[in-house]
C-alpha cells in the first residue's frame, strides 16, 4: 500500500514539510549536526569521519531494508546556538529520518525542544546526564554520563584507600557540569573534597592553583577539563612537585593528551571508553568483535586511531540501524518505539538495553580505568 | 613566603607571554596608529609552523628560523594584499580589514594544517629550576630573556635609527612624513613584516609551555591588546609592564583569592587604570610621541 503511494508522497513532499514517510524506496536520510570545525573540532572531526566510513560500508553491503543510507551533514562550529537552527533545517528542508548530534551537551540541549516538537528521533553522542535525565520521549544518548565517570574514578580511589581529594575543574561547559556531578557523588564513596580550584580552557599556566592544592594536602587530585589545558595542568603538576596520584577525566583519553603532556603524563589515571585501549583488550572482551571491526576499518581508511568521540557517533548510527531493522520501516514513531525496545545490543561501549525510563542503557562500569605507561594509554591494573 | 615566590614566578611566566604578544602590537601601532587584530594569528602561525616542521623531522633550530622567516613573509603578503588595497580608508577601516585577515589566516590553518593541539619540545629541557623551594621552567626563562632583548631592540630601533624614526613620523602625520621624503608605503610594509616575525617568535617560544593550535591566536591576541593598552599603546616598556602586571595580578588572584575570579580581577584593574590614565601606564599624548 505504502509503495503504491510513493509517487503521491513525493508530490506531496514538494508542498508539505515534515511528512513522516517519504518515498519509501529513496535513501534513508540521516541528518547530522556535528562540530566539524571550531573549538570542538576534536570531537566532531573523528565523528564525521566515522559516520562517512560506516555509511559507505553499510551501503556497500546493500544498505538497510534494501535502501541506501544518505548522510545530510551540518557543522555547528562548536556553537550551541547554531545547532538549534541546523536541526530545524534538517527536519523542515532536508526531511531526514533521524538526527545524530551534537557532541556538546549544550548543543544537544538546544536541539531537544525542536526534535520533541517535530517528533524526530535524536541520538546524541554528548556526555551530559541532563540529556536523558529526565527522559525525553524522542531523545537518546550513547556515551556514559559525566556522573558515571566520577563514580568510576571515586570507586578506583576508594579501592586505594583515598578519602581526601582535590578537584581542579575547567570553567567550560563540560568542566562545570562534570564538577557538579563529581561533588554530588563524592560522599557516597566516602570521599571528601578538600580543595576546589578552577582554570579557564585557554589558560597557559596552572601553577598558582596547584600550589594552593598542594597546601591543602589531598591524597589525590581529580582534574576535570579538556586539552590543551588539562595537559598543561599535568606538566605544572610535576613542576610544583606534587606526587599524589593524578586522575584526569574521560575527556582527555586520547593520544593527543599524552603527546602534549609528554613525560609528565606517566602514571596519570582516567576513565575511558573501551575503544581507547582496544589494543589491550583480550579477544574474549564483549566489546572486542565490534571494536576490532571499527578500529580496523578506521585505521585502514584514515591511517590513525579512532577517538572515543568517533565511537560514540558510531554507536548512535548502530542503534538507529538496529531499530530500523526491527521496526521494518523508517516511520519515525515506529523507529522511536523500536529504539526504546533495544535489548542486549552490543555497541562499541557496552551491551545496551533501553526502556521507556532509560534512554542510555549504560552503567558506570562501561568506563574502563586506564593509565599512561610508556607514552601510551593502557588498561590500569 | 614560599607560596608568594611561587606565585610571583608563575605571574612572571604568564606575564612575559602576554608582554611578548603585546610587543607585536606596538610596531604596527607606531607605524600606522591602528591596532592590528591579526597579530594574534601571527603568533599562532609561528607556533603551528614550527610544530609541523618539527613533527616532520626538521631539527628544532632550523624549524624555528624557518617559521620566523615564513611568518615574516606572511606579514608582508598581508600588507600587500589586504592593507595596501584598502588605501585611503581611515584607521577604523584598517582595523576591520585586520579582523578579516585574522579570520582568513585562522581558517586557512584549520583547513590546511589541522585542528589538533601541538606541543613543541622545550628548548633546554623540562627540569624545573628551584629557587628557595619555588620552581620555574627553563622555557620561561627563554620567554623572559627574549622579551627583554626585544624591548631593548625596539627602543633602539624607534629611538636611534632612521627607519624607526621614519615609522613614528608616518604614524604621526602621513602627509608630513611623505613631504620630508619618507616612503610611507614601504614603512607600513616593513612594519607588518617585522611585527609578524616578532609575533612568530613569541608563538614559538610559548608553544612548549602553553601548546599551540589553530585558535590560540584569539586568546593571546586578546591578552596582548589588554596588556598593550594597559601599558600604553606604542610603548615597548609599557607593553612589558602591562603584560607582567596582568600576569602577576592573575597569578596572585588565583593563589590568594580564588581561581574562579582570576580572569575577572584583571579586567577590573584595566578599567580602573584606563579611567585614571586613559593612555595607559607609559602611554604618551599624540603631541609628544614623536
Amino acid at each position: 500500500m505504502k509503495t503504491s503511494l510513493a509517487g503521491l508522497a513525493l508530490a506531496l513532499a514538494l508542498t508539505t514539510t515534515g511528512s513522516a514517510t517519504l518515498a519509501a524506496d529513496g535513501p534513508i536520510r540521516i541528518g547530522t549536526v556535528l562540530s566539524v570545525t571550531g573549538p570542538l573540532a576534536y570531537l566532531g572531526d573523528p565523528a564525521a569521519k566515522t559516520l562517512d566510513l560506516w555509511v559507505d560500508r553499510l551501503n556497500a553491503a546493500g544498505g538497510v531494508l534494501g535502501r541506501k543510507l544518505e548522510l545530510v551533514s551540518y557543522d555547528d562550529v562548536g556553537e550551541a546556538s547554531k545547532a538549534n537552527g541546523l536541526v530545524k533545517r534538517l527536519i523542515d528542508n532536508d526531511h531526514v529520518d533521524v538526527v545524530i548530534g551534537s557532541h556538546s551537551t549544550g548543543a544537544t540541549m538546544a536541539m531537544v525542544p525542536v526534535v520533541e516538537n517535530a517528533h524526530m528521533p535524536l541520538i546524541s553522542p554528548a556526555g551530559g546526564a541532563i540529556i536523558i535525565d529526565p527522559v525525553k520521549k524522542w531523545v537518546f544518548k550513547t556515551p556514559p554520563t559525566d556522573r558515571m565517570a566520577a563514580e568510576r574514578v571515586y570507586g578506583h580511589m576508594k579501592a586505594k584507600g583515598i578519602t581526601k581529594v582535590a578537584l581542579l575543574c575547567e570553567t567550560s561547559g563540560f568542566g562545570q557540569s562534570a564538577r557538579k556531578e563529581a561533588q554530588a557523588v563524592a560522599a557516597g564513596f566516602g570521599v571528601s573534597i578538600v580543595a576546589d580550584e578552577a582554570f579557564a580552557p585557554k589558560d597557559t599556566d596552572m601553577v598558582a592553583q596547584l600550589t594552593k592544592i598542594r597546601d591543602a594536602a589531598p591524597q589525590a587530585v581529580f582534574v576535570l577539563g579538556t586539552n590543551p589545558a588539562a595537559a598543561i595542568v599535568t606538566k605544572n603538576y610535576r613542576q610544583v612537585g606534587l606526587t599524589q596520584p593524578l586522575y584526569q577525566a574521560h575527556s582527555v583519553t586520547s593520544q593527543e593528551y599524552v603527546d602534549l603532556a609528554g613525560a609528565a603524563a606517566e602514571g596519570v589515571v582516567a576513565p575511558a571508553l573501551p575503544v581507547v585501549v582496544f589494543d589491550d583488550l583480550p579477544s574474549s572482551d564483549p566489546q572486542y568483535p565490534r571494536l576490532a571491526d571499527y578500529v580496523g576499518a578506521y585505521r585502514a581508511k584514515f591511517g590513525q586511531d579512532p577517538a572515543a568521540y568517533g565511537a560514540s557517533a558510531l554507536d548512535a548510527l548502530l542503534l538507529y540501524v538496529d531499530a530500523v531493522g526491527r521496526a521494518g520501516t523508517t516511520d519515525r514513531t515506529a523507529v522511536r518505539d523500536a529504539l526504546e525496545k533495544t535489548s542486549g545490543f552490543v555497541t562499541t561501549a557496552s551491551m545496551v538495553s533501553l526502556s521507556a525510563t532509560d534512554h542510555l542503557g549504560l552503567k558506570a562500569d562501561t568506563f574502563r580505568m586506564i593509565e599512561v605507561r610508556g607514552g601510551k594509554w593502557h588498561l590500569a591494573p | 613566603m614560599f607560596q608568594f615566590l611561587q606565585l610571583f614566578f608563575t605571574g612572571l611566566t604568564i606575564g612575559s607571554s602576554y608582554a611578548l604578544a603585546a610587543l607585536g602590537f606596538s610596531i604596527i601601532y607606531n607605524a600606522s596608529g591602528v591596532i592590528n587584530f591579526a597579530q594574534g594569528e601571527f603568533i599562532m602561525l609561528g607556533g603551528m609552523i614550527a610544530a609541523f616542521l618539527s613533527l616532520a623531522g626538521v631539527p628544532l633550530p632550523v624549524a624555528v628560523i624557518a617559521a620566523v622567516v615564513l611568518v615574516g613573509l606572511v606579514g608582508l603578503l598581508v600588507e600587500k594584499l589586504a592593507i595596501e588595497p584598502a588605501g585611503k580608508t581611515d584607521a577604523t577601516g584598517i582595523v576591520i580589514v585586520t579582523i578579516g585577515v585574522s579570520m582568513i589566516l585562522r581558517g586557512l590553518v584549520e583547513v590546511t594544517l589541522d585542528k589538533k593541539n601541538h606541543a613543541l619540545p622545550a628548548f633546554s629541557g623540562t627540569t624545573p629550576i628551584s629557587v628557595l623551594g619555588a620552581t620555574i621552567l627553563p622555557q620561561s626563562l627563554w620567554v623572559m630573556a627574549t622579551t627583554a632583548v626585544v624591548v631593548i631592540a625596539l627602543a633602539v630601533f624607534f629611538g636611534r635609527t632612521r627607519w624607526g624614526k621614519g615609522m613614528l613620523a608616518t604614524a604621526h602625520n602621513r602627509i608630513a612624513a611623505q613631504l620630508v621624503g619618507i616612503d610611507t608605503k614601504r614603512v607600513l610594509l616593513a612594519s607588518f613584516g617585522l611585527s609578524a616575525a616578532l609575533g612568530a617568535t613569541g608563538g614559538i617560544l610559548l608553544a612548549p609551555i602553553a601548546t599551540t593550535s589553530y585558535d590560540v591566536g584569539i586568546m593571546l591576541g586578546l591578552k596582548g591588546v589588554v596588556a598593550a593598552t594597559l601599558g600604553g599603546l606604542g610603548s615597548g616598556v609599557g607593553a612589558v609592564a602591562g603584560g607582567v602586571l596582568l600576569g602577576l595580578v592573575e597569578a596572585f588572584t588565583a593563589g590568594y583569592v580564588s581561581s574562579a575570579y582570576k580572569d575577572a580581577v584583571p579586567f577590573v584593574l584595566v578599567l580602573v587604570i584606563l579611567v585614571v590614565r586613559p593612555r595607559g601606564l607609559f602611554g604618551l599624548g599624540p603631541a609628544t610621541r614623536v
